[in-house]
């Protein structure tokens, strides 16, 4: 089963809950904790795996061989992201706008463009308290988070309990992390920019399908405008962590929930099981 | 005219907060808010909008059924998974590239231009916005940001006007980069926590790496003391000036419930940190 940890607005504690709903199975079965947040990864800090492999990601950009280029300008033609230019005896190609989608050296009619690796950042796994840990971080400057995503996703084993710790946002690195997720939870707070931002990645996870539930953190912060939301909607709010100061100190030094405070534990372990439930229930209904 | 750039790296931090102060602080200045896939300075400015324009972004492919012989090569080509093994295509999954389009033999497959959001020009009672919003799913973030980008040039231009505002995105990815191109200083809000201070160096390697000049706002700076002093080390070390460090203070979270800039709601530690920021800003732009 893969759960994704999504949430729209940043900083309302995804990473959080991933790694102490980790921590809490990890005892129970086999556990996958994929960082997806490639931009800003932290699940290590709060898990701090021993890392046993590490690999470039790269992805496949055009490179010319002067040699046999007509200058026809086929490949820019083709090029959707304008990541080719031709000139009369010149051919530029700027890296950062390629998408590496290989249409350009495939179409070259002269086979001038082969494809060069280059790389967008690093893939880490490792182990921690007996979970299976793996993920990606993209190289400073670069644009793209997506084709790291997809690797660090390649490692999903299906048989196992695999949880994403994805970006904020609802764009499309929090949608390349999301899609093919068995469920997404949803963690946010009760103010209006949380409101506001969970109604987008509801959206977002409505769009593609996937059954979802709210964790509501830092509870007793806000207002109730939430919970009207949630229950209009009919989307079940599966877990509260109030607000409180301990728990924000935890976090500012590294240290899990469940591990600063174990009486958690059972609570995470509920959360999955409610999970598992809604899950079930989706299977027997198709 | 300067631009000036909300950022943070970490998400949750208090760039909104402080954006939406400085705009009640600042008197000539257009405000942009370029964080596009959860835009919430709108929530504080209560803006009227006064334009509303469609972002017509890229393409994605589309497969003729009627046409479609299933041999199978746009599956082959595609590097992005797009199309299912039932030869359709999967929209959310389709970067658009046309690799698909060009290579189908009987040419059963078109690209159709993409909507990929909205963008508005509004009115606030703080002055002029430039918002958008990002469709559900969609790509080109970064092309999004340049666009409301632009479009806060040309307003502070015409209204001979001094500042622009930038509330920008988490992440260090494309949106981000494409809202610190050619900005005069970057404002990063960072918090005292290992995850803050772990994604305050990888956007400041970002700012450096694109030569924008960044500066440091400690929010939240007495949750965790040691680790706040740990930042101002790490900036003294690089020469980043610390321009204000702001108390953790339920008046926030209040404010932001109220939906009013805190500077607005309560005179106190907080409210009298973002003015030093800015004044701050100011002294070295």
């Amino acid at each position: 089963m893969i759960i994704s940890i999504a949430s729209g607005k940043g900083g309302t504690g995804k990473t959080m809950v991933a790694t102490s709903l980790a921590l809490s199975l990890a005892d129970k079965k086999t556990v996958q904790l994929l960082d997806c947040d490639v931009e800003e990864p932290d699940a290590h800090i709060f898990l701090k795996p021993s890392f046993s492999h590490r690999e470039a990601v790269s992805i496949s950009i055009p490179k010319l061989d002067e040699e046999k280029c007509s200058y026809c300008g086929k490949c820019a033609e083709v090029c959707a992201y304008n990541a080719i230019a031709v000139f009369p005896e010149h051919v530029l190609v700027f890296p950062e706008l390629c998408h590496g989608c290989g249409a350009c050296s495939y179409l070259c009619p002269e086979d001038a463009l082969s494809e060069v690796n280059k790389e967008v950042g690093i893939l880490e796994t490792g182990q921690s308290n007996g979970i299976e840990f793996i993920h990606g971080r993209l190289a400073i400057g670069e644009a793209m988070a997506t084709p790291i995503i997809r690797e660090v996703k390649k490692h999903i084993n299906q048989e196992q309990l695999a949880i994403i710790d994805v970006a904020p946002g609802t764009s499309c690195p929090v949608v390349e992390a999301v899609k093919d997720s068995d469920f997404c939870l949803l963690v946010t707070e009760p103010t209006p920019f949380g409101l506001n931002d969970l109604k987008l990645a509801v959206g977002m996870v409505k769009k593609l399908g996937i059954p979802h539930g709210i964790v509501i953190n830092r509870d007793g912060a806000g207002n109730s405008q939430l919970e009207e939301y949630c229950a209009e909607q009919g989307i079940p709010i599966l877990l509260r962590v109030p607000l409180d100061i301990e728990i924000a100190r935890l976090y500012s030094r590294g240290i899990n929930l469940v591990e600063g405070m174990p009486e958690w534990r059972e609570a995470f372990t509920r959360l999955y099981d409610d999970i598992e439930q809604i899950v079930l229930a989706r299977c027997e209904e198709r | 005219m300067k631009e000036v750039v909300v950022i943070s790296g970490k998400g949750g931090t208090g760039k909104t907060t402080v954006v939406a102060s400085l705009a009640v602080l600042v008197r000539s200045k257009v405000m942009v808010d370029c964080d596009v896939d959860a835009a919430d300075l709108d929530l504080l400015l209560k803006p009227v909008t006064q334009k509303r324009h469609e972002f017509w972004s890229g393409q994605k492919a589309v497969i003729d059924e009627e046409k479609c012989t299933q041999c199978g090569l746009c599956q082959d080509v595609c590097r992005f998974a797009a199309i299912t093994d039932e030869f359709r295509v999967d929209p959310v999954s389709c970067e658009g590239c046309g690799f698909c389009y060009h290579v189908c033999p009987i040419e059963a497959i078109v690209m159709q231009d993409n909507l990929s959001g909205n963008w508005f020009v509004s009115e606030t009672k703080y002055g002029p916005l430039v918002h958008a919003r990002l469709g559900i799913a969609q790509e080109n973030s970064g092309k999004l940001v340049a666009m409301v980008r632009q479009q806060a040039k040309l307003i502070a231009e015409k209204q001979g006007l001094d500042y622009i505002l930038s509330d920008g995105p988490p992440g260090i990815g494309c949106p981000v980069i494409s809202s610190l191109s050619g900005v005069n200083l970057a404002v990063i809000i960072t918090e005292p926590t290992l995850s803050g201070i772990h994604d305050l160096d990888r956007v400041i390697g970002v700012c450096q790496h694109f030569g924008v000049r960044p500066t440091v706002g400690i929010n939240k700076y007495d949750i965790n003391e040691t680790n706040s002093r740990q930042i101002e080390n790490y900036c003294q070390s690089r020469s980043i000036e610390v321009a204000a460090r702001i108390p953790y203070d339920n008046v926030v979270t209040e404010a932001l419930v109220q939906e009013v800039p805190v500077v607005e709601y309560s005179d106190n530690g907080v409210s009298r940190q973002i003015k030093t920021l800015w004044e701050r800003i100011v002294a070295s732009i």
